[in-house]
């Protein structure tokens, strides 16, 4: 019996002392009327040789070509060390650290990765995650509504340079507690939030203004004015950012007068794999003042009766399990594996590796840039300064130039048609540090022949 | 010792970043950093040695019995973790086209099956990262459901008071009022309590089955009756579906919606705290309302539903598309189990907690529920040993720690006084749970001698028992350097 260590003898003795002949008994308390027994459709149990050659196969079928997607999840390196040890039984296989004296292992990780998230960006008090960067965002425009006590609104702006998934998410979670979020568009030509747009909301009761930097087309917003104009209006700021990008750009901390209110985002750059998707893990980190309005677990470093220091879960009582109906955020379990791999993957990089990431990410697509901007039908859409991310307008449909690019071996960049049809045929890429420059001949080659494919179709 | 106590400044894990810090010039200045982060300054191995040095300050599944009441901790096979992290499934793109991800998603709408199969619901979505995103996703569900049809006269979720804490917090996060029920002495819902809250102000109820307290509902389908005819529908918190696996079924019961715990009853990693995965089972009043993506099959190809094919959904939960290599491992754990292994689960489980509870009955335990079959967990109350020895169990609790015992769930349910709530799944010998009765007994017995010496406990872990109350009111959740 897989995974049950029952002898026949041991289910006798354990009857015996329970007082009943057999184990169907034990289910005497469900009505007879509930008692089912699975269909047959449901497979029959194997082997782990049986399922790992299923597995295997099917992991064959998904080979995958070179990437040079990025819209919010990264292909960076990660060093071997990382999954070693967060896969390791004694992080993998504990639970949440409910008792601290038994959970030093996981609750020292998660205190020192608060401490490393309040240095990537220069705010107060970091929690030790959330689920991923998209449902951060949502727990953070709630924060924000509890947080600002100058604005009854309830009001958020969320410009349209925001990962459109991530606000679809903030829709999905926040629409059943009367939050309005307004959109702000964005420049046609500079590609970042547009501040007459912005200016619409002067005199308005904002709550929160939200801030991705950099953001969805990977343009650098000009953060320090748009702090400036929301704590003019008494709205809060949430910056929403890349964390391997704040190895090089200004911390939230410091951007404008005062600094954003709330930090928040998604882990998956600092050593998750990309794993279609997840498990990833959300960051949060704000100011001191709205340390009793963040949701999710933090960790406090305290002392023993000997007077030794220890951590433990602190805060608790904004918690579901102390307050219940009237936590913070139902949020219970978080992303604590994925935490653990982010700690390693901080501490074996350091703030020197971390920035030598980040420069070699932002030189591997301007180099992509360099490689297409001769290529009849691209042209980049929007000047300005951008990290590590671009987009780029074609003369053919997007959808089957990046069709064909994939057939090549190449994943050419994200399709913005769908969510940003005023682009055109617009498409969204990246090159992080894993990029060689045979993988960027290799791009420019493939776009030239899908385009010119294309063309002719 | 911090890893930033080991800090070194200059010293660098060399091979782990690029040789040559390359140009940045055309980012201009005002939107750079202008002074390092503070991150580690640290060798590789030192990183290595100090996490490997972490990780043994750990109780664990693979290291100790854990038997914490609501968690299901039980053994996560370790050829779960080898196969979801095969190069090919972790290297892909969340935006990669579906044509270069249809192994991963074979092995996802077969997950999705199982799951509808082994919970009588008529469709899975795979979005929730955890239970408490499933349990939102749930509610939201219903919520959209009454909008529908224009029932926005339903304003309240009725939950019993022995609930797990997320289902209020979830009720309001959905903008509901959470109405209590009672639960009754026999450790079933209060059924005069249930008629009296029913009524056209009713979005549904949420319960969990076998209940907080470690007891089958018995009146369950009497219970869905009424809350249909009162125009509500039933909310199923998975979390205690270890004891019923492959022998009953949530969808038979009258659930609407249902969460299943992957990370309890498919044996995904727990992680310190996550990552979760909290699939969703809905039947037929609430299949339109699913959240995406959800894998869909066409022919021999797989492909992601999304917004456009699912117009009805609540919406999306994550960026892309839910915790991956959560639902691979449980794909993996639910066909090493397949048709024959699953409901072993549920009878081992079961025959763990009866046995367990018997003998700590027999040892002259106080249980909570002693007229009912435990299901795979059961609740001792310790408030005769509180009483007359001045022991908690929360006393109990750490002292069990130096006998090498993950503690179980303290004092909840709320509504037992001094409770611990025992659960020691399938996967445990029976020599680990005799091990835990001799333990318990000796705790009683030292209490007996020298309550101080008990309620000193730990005495074997990296630490002692910690200050929290300093640790909440003197805030220190971050570490600064000396200047």
């Amino acid at each position: 019996m897989p995974f049950i260590p029952h002898t026949e003898q041991d289910i006798r003795d354990m009857l015996s002392a329970i007082g009943v002949a057999e184990i169907a008994t034990l289910f005497d308390e469900i009505p007879a009327s509930l008692h089912s027994s699975l269909p047959a459709s449901m497979p029959s149990q194997v082997t782990e040789m049986e399922i790992a050659r299923v597995l295997h196969e099917r992991a064959g079928r998904d080979a995958q070509p070179v990437c040079f997607i990025g819209a919010g999840a990264y292909d960076h390196h990660i060093p071997a060390a990382v999954w070693e040890l967060t896969t390791r039984g004694e992080f993998y296989s504990a639970y949440t650290p409910y008792q601290a004296e038994a959970s030093q292992g996981t609750l020292q990780v998660a205190y020192e990765y608060q401490t490393m998230m309040v240095g990537l960006t220069g705010l107060d008090v970091s929690n030790a995650s959330l689920y991923d960067g998209a449902s951060a965002l949502a727990e953070a425009v709630l924060m924000a509504v509890r947080g600002n006590r100058k604005s009854s609104a309830r009001r958020v702006l969320m410009p349209t340079t925001v990962h459109p998934a991530y606000r679809r998410v903030t829709e999905t979670i926040v629409r059943n507690q009367a939050i309005q979020l307004e959109t702000v568009d964005y420049e046609k030509s500079g590609g970042k939030l547009n501040r007459a747009a912005l200016e619409r909301w002067s005199g308005e009761d904002v709550t929160a203004l939200v801030i991705q930097q950099p953001n969805f087309f990977g343009c650098l917003e000009e953060v320090d004015e748009l702090v400036d104009w929301a704590h003019a209006h008494d709205a809060l700021v949430i910056a929403l950012v890349n964390p391997v990008a704040l190895a090089v750009l200004a911390p939230p901390g410091e951007w404008g007068q005062s600094g954003a209110d709330i930090a928040c985002g998604e882990g998956q750059p600092l050593g998750i794999p990309l794993s279609s998707g997840g498990p990833y893990f959300g960051f949060m980190v704000c100011k001191n003042a709205y340390v009793r309005q963040m949701p999710g677990r933090i960790v406090g470093r305290t002392v023993d009766v000997e007077g030794r220091p220890g951590y433990t879960l602190t805060l608790q009582p904004r918690e579901q399990h102390i307050r219940r109906s009237k936590a913070t955020s139902n949020i219970c379990t978080n992303q604590g594996l994925m935490v653990t791999a982010a700690t390693l993957y901080m501490s074996l990089l350091g703030a020197v590796g971390l920035e030598r990431v980040a420069a070699a990410c932002h030189a591997n697509t301007r180099s992509l840039l360099e490689a297409v901007a001769g290529i009849e039908g691209v042209r980049p859409a929007f000047t300005g300064p951008r990290f590590h991310e671009a987009v780029l307008q074609l003369d053919a449909p997007a959808g089957q130039v990046l069709e064909r690019m994939a057939g090549a071996g190449v994943l050419g960049g994200y399709d913005l048609g769908q969510s940003y049809p005023e682009l055109g045929q617009a498409i969204l890429v990246c090159a992080t540090e894993k990029r060689t420059d045979e993988d960027t001949a290799a791009y420019a080659r493939a776009m030239q022949k899908a385009l010119r494919v294309a063309r002719r179709a | 010792m911090l890893i930033f106590e080991h800090s070194r400044e200059g010293r660098r894990a060399y091979a782990q970043a690029p040789q040559q810090q390359a140009e940045l010039t055309d980012i201009p200045a005002p939107y750079r950093r202008r002074t390092r982060a503070l991150l580690p300054e640290v060798s590789e191995l030192q990183v290595v040695r100090h996490y490997t040095r972490l990780s043994q300050k750990n109780f664990s599944i693979d290291t100790q019995p854990y038997p914490l009441g609501s968690c299901t901790m039980k053994y996560n096979p370790r050829a779960c973790n080898a196969l979801a992290m095969l190069p090919e499934f972790l290297a892909r793109h969340p935006y990669a086209p579906d044509r270069f991800g249809q192994g991963m998603l074979a092995c996802l709408w077969e997950l999705q099956e199982m799951l509808a199969a082994v919970t009588g619901m008529q469709g899975v979505s795979l979005a929730p990262m955890a239970g408490a995103q499933g349990e939102l996703a749930g509610v939201a569900m219903i919520r959209a459901y009454h909008e529908a049809r224009g029932a926005h006269e339903r304003t309240e979720i009725i939950v019993p008071d022995a609930a797990h804490g997320t289902n209020p917090a979830t009720a309001v996060m959905c903008g509901y009022q959470v109405r209590e029920i009672a639960t009754a002495a026999d450790g079933d819902v209060d059924m005069a309590a249930l008629k009296r809250a029913l009524g056209p102000q009713t979005a549904g109820i949420m319960l969990t089955n076998p209940s907080t307290v470690g007891v089958f509902e018995r009146r369950i389908e009497e219970i869905a009756r009424l809350v249909h005819e009162a125009g509500g529908l039933l909310y199923y918190d998975g979390a205690n579906l270890n004891a019923i696996l492959g022998k009953a079924r949530p969808g038979d019961m009258g659930f609407d919606v249902i969460h299943l715990n992957l990370h309890k009853t498919f044996s995904t990693p727990h992680g310190g705290g996550g990552p979760g995965a909290g699939a969703l089972g809905a039947g037929k009043r609430l299949y339109e309302f699913m959240p995406i993506p959800i894998v869909a099959r066409e022919g021999t190809q797989y492909r992601w539903h999304t917004e456009i094919d699912r117009p009805q959904s609540i919406g999306r939960l994550s960026t892309f598309g839910g915790n991956i290599g959560v639902l691979l491992r449980a794909y993996v754990y639910a066909r090493l189990l397949g048709r024959e292994g699953m409901p072993r689960v549920a009878e081992f489980a079961t025959l763990n907690a009866n046995y367990l509870m018997a003998r700590l009955r027999a040892a002259g335990f106080q249980i909570a529920y002693p007229q009912r079959r435990a299901s795979h967990e059961f609740i001792v109350s310790l408030k005769r040993e509180a009483k007359e020895l001045g022991v908690t169990a929360m006393d109990f609790a750490k002292r069990l720690l130096d006998y090498g015992f993950h503690a179980p769930t303290t004092y909840f349910p709320l509504l037992v006084a001094e409770a611990l709530l025992i659960e020691p799944t399938e996967t445990e010998a029976k020599e680990e749970l005799d091990g835990f009765v001799a333990a318990m007994c000796r705790i009683r017995d030292e209490a007996r001698e020298d309550v101080a010496f008990v309620k000193n406990a730990p005495y074997k872990l990296a630490v002692r028992r910690l200050d929290e109350v300093r640790a909440a009111r003197d805030l220190n959740l971050s570490w600064k350097p000396l200047t």
